[in-house]
């Protein structure tokens, strides 16, 4: 017996959230300030296919419109923080 | 039509589990970074053609296919900027046999 496809979306987004959680460890514990943004782009990336994921398994084609936002978003503040924390601030 | 889409979803777990044992064990920025980019640039992709499979032909899948158009843009984008911070901050990047020389340099100063 095969689960549905809303089940298997589900399972898909439980992994997904774990391992958003599991990505901000590098997050607290990163030594330097290019490891935390690391771990940013990466949290931002899965945070990315959990909303496609969400939005899917929905049906809402609303929610999407939040997932491209947000991606755009994430790239606008890696480039302030490299910018804010690089040399020409300092 | 949704085994392909429970294979592109298998994928996309996969290379999840790989980019954060990555990002979690390596030793050094551009390591780490490596193997975030990459892997989770894989991950995510698999699952938005997944989700792309599971929504059928609909507008859905064209807002999807906008998303993975600018994720393929932003996010090998965001990483050469991480990669360059770091580079202009003047970090080292990590060598087995240069921290076995500084060892042996901090060694050969205390005789």
């Amino acid at each position: 017996m095969m689960p549905s496809m809303e089940t298997i979306l589900g399972w898909a987004i439980w992994f997904f959230a774990g391992s958003i959680l599991v990505s901000l460890v590098r997050v607290v514990i990163g030594p330097t300030t290019a490891d935390r943004m690391t771990g940013l782009n990466m949290v931002s990336a899965q945070i990315l296919a959990l909303l496609v994921l969400i939005g899917v398994r929905a049906g809402r084609a609303n929610y999407l419109d939040v997932a491209l936002v947000y991606d755009i978003f994430g790239f606008i503040g890696i480039l302030a923080m490299a910018r804010y924390f690089g040399k020409e601030h300092m | 039509m949704s085994w392909i889409a429970i294979l592109f979803l298998f994928l996309g777990v996969v290379f999840g589990i790989i980019g954060n044992l990555g990002v979690l064990i390596l030793p050094d920025v551009y390591t780490r970074l490596q193997a975030s980019s990459t892997a989770s640039t894989t991950s995510v992709f698999s699952a938005l053609i997944a989700c792309m499979i599971v929504a059928g032909w609909s507008p859905m899948t064209g807002k999807i296919a906008v998303i993975a158009l600018f994720f393929f843009v932003s996010s090998p984008i965001s990483a050469h900027i991480i990669a360059r911070y770091a580079w202009h901050r003047e970090i080292v990047p990590w060598r087995r046999s240069f921290a076995e020389r500084q060892v042996l340099r901090e060694e050969s100063d205390d005789d």
